[in-house]
């Protein structure tokens, strides 16, 4: 039986932010995750950008995910693309209910647990002074008896 | 029916510097400019009369080669994209000798990473660990839950092509096997489902592909292969965003990414007037080994589902009624950031021109070539024929 998956620690890559993207990372840090609306469409659009997919509108508004949804596809990596991340790790696509889907890491469960259709929430962690992410566990199942 | 897109240019050659894990002492420019003169040489073609360099490190390759002002591709392009600038600009006359040329060499020397281009900086995917294998393992894997897809099909993918680069004196892996799926399954884990073996190898080389009017092409020493069709879907940029088997645009009806090619093989196969069972051998990108499962299907060789099956008869191999990625591809021949792209035109070029050293396909007439990936947002065709 393979250990719980755990967070990663401070020394991962981290990538520019923009203008933009600074205040989803801003809420991940108190703890919300945020997405963008657009009214016009009618539309959850995740990573955040100046206009909608699909009304090209740039009136949109914040909103504040219930964190809660379902793993689509993942992968357990074993190979990481740099020394730093401890492996193993599974790497999820996780469809939110609110209708959109974000790219995440799986923790708080085994390996073996993760299946497509796990429901799943979402763990703020700190991972250094400036950057929390957000992961996902397991809300009932396997990795919590 | 459209046509043969560029009825008055051909491919007069195409040329492989020495490929190897490491090419000690050359640069991603110098493996370049030995591509193109190796191409340009083959064809009998002078140097002099290039007029036209398109793919990457245009500037610095026509600069080294002391050419005058050449007509250039503005920005890096690659592989089909390069092939199709070219042939374009001299269908419309803008070149006479155009050449596509990629080489990556000196980029990938800390080891214990996996390699720089194959690891993204966007703040989506980097601190969640993701790279290539990842991004197409989460393909993979969704096909697998939605079709039952096993890891002993994509193991018999990956075993067909490295038996073929095995058998391939200038393969970077020549003489590593053979190879058994249970080989395959029985190498380490690397991205869940992909088996080390399931993945492309890193290495360093360059690739050129001489384009020229038609008429001069059947002047040259080497046999001109048309174009017969081409194709090219893109969805987004490559590592930002999920890689959704379902994603799509917001407005329209199209093909979702797990079936992006389809629109391009459509177009390409109606261009030539052709369907898939004209094809004679399918050089496809094999960045890893579900990804050729999934361009049978997107192509129409066989039903959404099925493409593992498809690959399991033996049909894919060397011999085989549809040789596959016959080199040895990205997994056993060559893998070098950029030129493995060029590289499956150029064993096109060689299927077509009859010219391979191993794995030959007797009397080979219509080569399927491909780039890309549903794990990269794209997929690139064109079909490669004799002239006649």
């Amino acid at each position: 039986m393979s250990s719980l998956l755990l967070p990663q620690s401070g020394s991962i890559p981290f990538a520019q932010q923009t203008e933009m993207s600074s205040r989803f990372w801003d809420g991940c840090r108190r703890g919300e995750l945020l997405f963008q609306y657009f009214p016009a469409s009618g539309r959850a659009q995740f990573p955040p950008a100046r206009s909608d997919r699909a009304s090209f509108g740039d009136a949109f508004e914040w909103r504040r995910s219930a964190g809660r949804g379902r793993v689509y596809s993942w992968s357990t990596v074993h190979r990481a693309p740099s020394p730093v991340f401890h492996t193993p790790y599974v790497v999820a696509i996780v469809c939110l209910e609110e209708g959109f889907e974000m790219i995440s890491n799986i923790i708080g469960c085994r390996p073996e647990d993760v299946v497509e259709g796990l429901e799943v929430e979402v763990v703020f962690h700190a991972v250094n002074d400036d950057v929390t992410l957000p992961y996902f566990a397991p809300i009932a199942g396997p990795g919590h008896d | 029916m459209p046509g043969a897109p560029f009825p008055d240019a051909a491919i007069a050659s195409a040329a492989n510097t020495v490929q190897a894990r490491r090419l000690t002492g050359e640069t991603s420019v110098s493996i370049s400019v030995a591509a193109v003169v190796a191409a340009l040489g083959a064809a009998g073609i002078p140097v002099d009369e290039v007029d036209g360099m398109f793919g990457t490190l245009c500037g610095e390759v026509v600069y080294q080669l002391g050419l005058p002002a050449t007509t250039t591709s503005a920005l890096d392009n690659t592989g089909i994209s390069s092939v199709v600038e070219a042939a374009a600009a001299v269908q419309a006359g803008i070149c006479e000798v155009a050449v596509a040329v990629a080489g990556g060499a000196g980029q990938y020397v800390d080891r214990e990473s996996t390699a720089p281009w194959t690891r993204p900086e966007n703040e989506w995917v980097a601190p969640f660990g993701l790279y290539t294998a990842v991004e197409f393992a989460l393909v993979a894997r969704r096909h697998m839950h939605t079709y039952g897809t096993t890891p002993e099909h994509l193991a018999t993918v990956a075993a067909t092509i490295r038996n073929s680069g095995h058998v391939n004196p200038e393969a970077v892996y020549f003489g590593r096997g053979p190879f058994s799926p249970e080989d395959i399954l029985a190498s380490r884990m690397v991205a869940d489902p992909f088996h080390l073996l399931d993945c492309a190898m890193t290495s360093e080389g360059g690739c050129a592909v001489v384009v020229t009017s038609l008429e001069r092409a059947r002047d040259a020493a080497t046999a001109p292969v048309r174009i017969l069709g081409v194709g090219m879907d893109r969805l987004g940029p490559v590592y930002q965003f999920p890689p959704m088997w379902d994603l799509a645009g917001t407005r329209v009806p199209g093909e979702v990414n797990g079936r992006i090619g389809r629109r391009a093989a459509n177009k390409a196969f109606g261009m030539a007037g052709l369907h898939t069972a004209d094809v004679d051998v399918c050089e496809f990108y094999d960045p890893f080994s579900f990804e050729i499962i999934r361009q049978f299907e997107a192509f129409g060789f066989c039903e959404p589902g099925e493409g593992g099956d498809f690959v399991s008869d033996g049909r894919i191999a060397a011999g085989g009624a549809l040789p596959t990625t016959t080199d040895g591809g990205l997994m056993s021949y060559s893998h070098a950031g950029r030129a493995q792209m060029l590289q499956r035109i150029a064993r096109g070029v060689h299927q077509i021109q009859g010219s391979c050293a191993s794995n030959q396909a007797r009397g080979a007439e219509v080569a399927l070539c491909t780039n890309g990936g549903a794990g990269a947002l794209f997929t690139d065709v064109m079909l490669l024929g004799v002239d006649s």
